[in-house]
C-alpha cells in the first residue's frame, strides 16, 4: 500500500502497544505504528482523543505506562540518561507556542545549541544563524525579541531554532494553531520545502484539514471511544474510501447531526 | 556515519581545485572548516574551485564549510562551485548562498549614553510612580465600593487568601518568634543578672515584642510568603492576558483581585502578631524558668504588670498597616509586569523588597509620631 513498506521494513520512529496517559488515567490503549524516514507523518484526531499526549510519548517528556517507543533503533521508554541525550540530539521539537526564550534575541535562541554541542568556530555560529533564518525566511530579525515579532514569525524562529542541529526527525505540535490562512499555507510550503531539500522526517500533531491535505504523506486517526488507531493511510485516499464514516465524517468536515440525518437517509 | 575526504590540485595560476567526497553535514563540519581552512590558507590561492560531484548529502552545515572557505579566499570573484547537484543548488539556493560570506556578526542595540539612560530612567520612575498612585486611587474606590455594596466582595477568595496568609503562616510565624523571644530572653539576662534584675527579662521581652519586633518580624514573614504570592500570581495573570479577559467580561480587575487579598491580610496579620507575641513572651518564660531561677507565675506577673493594653493594640493597629502596604505593593508589582517569564521573577523580587522597605519606613513614622505625642 505505501511506497516506503517496500523499501524498509522498520521505520525511523517505531511504537509498540503503548499504553499512555497521566497519572491513572489511561488516554492511549495498546497503539502501535511506524513512521519511515523521510515522511511527512501527521496524527490526528478529534479534541481530547490523545494526540498531544501521544506526541508527548515520543518526544519522551512522559514515559509510557507500558509499550515501547523506539527512535532511530533506541527503545526511549527504558533507556539510560547518556543514551536518552544521545536520542533527543537527533529529534528537534517546535511547541505549539513555539517556547522561544524571551530574555534572548532570536539569533541567541537559534546559537543555543548549535555553541553547546558543536566544535564550531565563533563567527561560523553567527554564519550559521544567518542561514537558518534564511531558510525560515527571516533575514534581519537577527537581533528581535521574541516579544517584538507576530506569532507566525515566532513559529518560523521556532522551526529555525527546532532545525539548529539538523535532527533526523521533526516534531510539530499543532503548527498551524492560531495562524492566518496566509501564513498557515506558508508554513505548510516551508515544511514540504524541508522535507524535501533535507530528507527530515517529520511528525506533525494537528487537526487542520487543509494542511493535512496539503503536507501529509501518510496519516494516522487516534479515537477519544477506543483510545486507538481508527485509521491509517494517505488521508485522500480515506476521505473517500474509509470504512468508518467518523472518519470519512472527519475528512469532509461534516458535523454530528449530518451525519445521523444521511445516516436515516440512507437507511 | 559517512566522513567527508578531500583532494586538492593545484593549477598553474595559483588557482587550486578542490575535490569534495561523501556527506558534508553536522557531524564534520566543525572538523571540515578547521582542516580545508589550514590547507586552503597554506596555498595562498588566487582562485578557488570546488568540485561537488561526489557529494551526496549537503545540508546547512555542509553549506557553512563553503561559506567559510569562500570567506577565506576573498569572497565571491575568487570562488567558484561546479558539478553540484539540482538539490544541492536548490539548497544552496534557500539558504541565500551567493550573498553570503562577507562576516556576519550581530551587533547589538548599541546602549545609550548615560545622559539619555539617566533621563529615561527619570522618565520611567514618574510613570511608575503616577501609576503607584492612580493604582492606589482605584484600591481605594475599590475597597469604598465593597464597602457600600458588600455583597460584591468574592467571600471565598477572601478566605482562601485569608488561609493561604494567616492560618498557613501560623507555623513558622509561630516557630519563628518563640525562637525570638529565646534568644531575647538570653541575651538581656546576661547583662541584667549582673545587677540581679532578672526579672525585667519578662519586661523587656513582652515590650520589645509587642510594641515593636512582633509586628515586623510578623510583617517580614508575610512580605515573603504572601506579598511574593500576590505579586507572581497577578503578574502571571498579566502576561497571559487573563487580566485583560477579567476587564472585558466586566469585572474590575482590581475588585476582583485586590481587593480579597487586602482584606484577608488586613485581618489576618493582626492575628498572627498577636500570637507572634505569645509565642515570644513564652520563649522567654522558658529562658526565665530554666536558666534565671524564676518561677512562671513571677514571669508573667511581671509581664502583665509591664504591658499596657495601649502597646498591644498598637502594635496590632502598626501590623494592619503592615499589611496593607504589603498587599497593595505586592498586587501593585503584578499589575506592573511587562514582558515575559523573566519579569514576573523581577516583579516578585522588587514586591519583596519594596515591602520590607515600606514595612521599616512606616515603622519609623510610627515611632516619631508616638514619641511627639508622648
Amino acid at each position: 500500500m505505501n511506497k516506503h513498506n517496500a523499501m524498509e521494513t522498520q521505520g525511523i520512529i517505531r511504537v509498540r502497544d503503548l499504553i499512555g496517559g497521566y497519572g491513572d488515567s489511561v488516554i492511549i490503549n495498546r497503539v502501535s505504528f511506524d513512521v519511515y524516514e523521510g515522511e511527512i507523518f501527521v496524527i490526528l484526531g478529534g479534541s481530547g482523543c490523545g494526540k498531544s499526549t501521544l506526541l508527548k510519548h515520543l518526544i519522551g517528556l512522559i514515559p509510557p505506562m507500558s509499550g515501547k517507543v523506539l527512535i532511530d533503533g533506541d527503545d526511549i521508554s527504558n533507556c539510560d540518561e547518556a543514551l536518552f541525550q544521545e536520542v533527543l540530539h537527533k529529534i528537534g521539537v517546535l511547541y505549539q507556542s513555539a517556547a522561544l526564550f524571551g530574555s534572548m534575541t532570536l539569533a541567541e535562541n537559534i546559537a543555543l545549541p548549535i555553541q553547546d554541542y558543536t566544535d564550531l568556530p565563533r563567527e561560523a555560529v553567527d554564519t550559521l544563524v544567518k542561514m537558518k533564518l534564511n531558510l525560515v525566511d527571516l533575514e534581519g530579525y537577527e537581533n528581535h525579541l521574541p516579544s517584538e515579532i507576530s506569532g507566525g514569525m515566532k513559529k518560523r524562529a521556532g522551526l529555525a531554532r527546532a532545525m539548529a542541529l539538523n535532527p533526523k526527525i521533526l516534531f510539530f505540535d499543532e503548527p498551524s494553531a492560531g495562524l492566518d490562512p496566509v501564513t498557515s499555507a506558508g508554513l505548510d510550503n516551508l515544511i514540504i520545502h524541508l522535507n524535501r531539500s533535507l530528507g527530515t522526517t517529520m511528525v506533525i500533531v494537528t487537526h487542520e484539514l487543509e494542511s493535512i491535505f496539503a503536507v501529509a504523506h501518510r496519516v494516522i486517526m487516534l479515537d477519544k471511544k477506543t483510545k486507538g488507531i481508527i485509521a491509517e493511510g494517505d488521508p485522500r485516499y480515506l476521505r473517500d474510501h474509509s470504512q468508518n464514516a467518523f472518519v470519512r465524517q472527519f475528512f469532509n468536515r461534516e458535523g454530528d447531526n449530518h451525519l445521523t440525518v444521511s445516516g436515516k437517509d440512507r437507511a | 556515519m559517512q566522513t567527508c575526504q578531500y583532494q586538492i590540485s593545484q593549477g598553474r595560476n595559483g588557482d587550486i581545485t578542490l575535490y569534495l567526497q561523501g556527506n558534508m553535514d553536522a557531524t564534520n563540519a566543525a572538523s571540515l572548516i578547521q582542516e580545508l581552512g589550514r590547507e586552503v590558507k597554506g596555498k595562498k590561492p588566487s582562485s578557488l574551485t570546488v568540485d561537488l560531484k561526489e557529494v551526496h548529502y549537503l545540508d546547512d552545515f555542509g553549506a557553512l564549510v563553503l561559506v567559510e572557505l569562500k570567506r577565506l579566499v576573498g569572497g565571491e570573484d575568487r570562488f567558484v562551485l561546479k558539478n553540484e547537484s539540482d538539490r544541492i543548488k536548490e539548497i544552496l539556493f534557500i539558504l541565500n548562498f551567493s550573498k553570503l560570506g562577507e562576516r556576519v556578526t550581530f551587533v547589538k542595540k548599541q546602549a545609550p549614553g548615560s545622559l539619555v539612560r539617566l533621563g529615561e530612567a527619570t522618565l520611567r520612575h514618574a510613570a511608575d510612580l503616577k501609576y503607584a498612585i492612580s493604582f492606589m486611587g482605584s484600591v481605594l474606590l475599590a475597597l469604598i465600593h465593597v464597602c457600600l455594596h458588600p455583597r460584591t466582595l468574592r467571600k471565598d477568595d477572601t478566605l482562601l487568601y485569608m488561609q493561604r496568609t494567616g492560618v498557613d503562616a501560623l507555623p513558622i510565624v509561630g516557630l519563628i518568634s518563640f525562637l525570638l523571644g529565646l534568644i531575647m530572653a538570653f541575651m538581656s539576662s546576661v547583662q541584667l543578672e549582673q545587677f540581679g534584675a532578672n526579672i525585667y527579662v519578662a519586661s523587656l521581652v513582652s515590650l520589645a515584642m509587642a510594641r515593636e519586633l512582633g509586628p515586623i518580624m510578623t510583617a517580614i514573614i508575610v512580605a515573603g510568603r504572601s506579598g511574593s504570592a500576590f505579586a507572581a500570581e497577578i503578574a502571571t495573570m498579566k502576561i497571559s492576558e487573563e487580566v485583560d479577559a477579567l476587564f472585558t467580561m466586566g469585572f474590575d480587575p482590581t475588585r476582583f483581585l485586590v481587593v480579597p487579598k487586602m482584606i484577608a491580610s488586613v485581618v489576618m496579620v493582626p492575628l498572627l502578631t498577636l500570637f507572634s507575641d505569645v509565642f515570644a513572651i513564652a520563649g522567654g518564660l522558658v529562658v526565665g524558668i530554666s536558666m534565671l531561677d524564676l518561677t512562671a507565675s513571677a514571669y508573667m506577673a511581671q509581664t502583665i504588670k509591664t504591658l499596657t493594653l495601649f502597646d498591644v493594640f498598637l502594635g496590632l493597629f502598626k501590623s494592619a498597616v503592615f499589611a496593607l502596604l504589603i498587599s497593595w505593593i505586592g498586587c501593585l508589582r503584578g499589575f506592573q509586569v511587562r514582558g515575559g517569564a523573566a519579569s514576573v521573577g523581577q516583579a516578585t523580587t522588587s514586591a519583596v523588597v519594596s515591602s520590607i522597605f515600606l514595612i521599616i519606613l512606616s515603622d519609623s513614622v510610627f515611632s516619631v509620631i508616638i514619641r511627639y505625642w508622648g
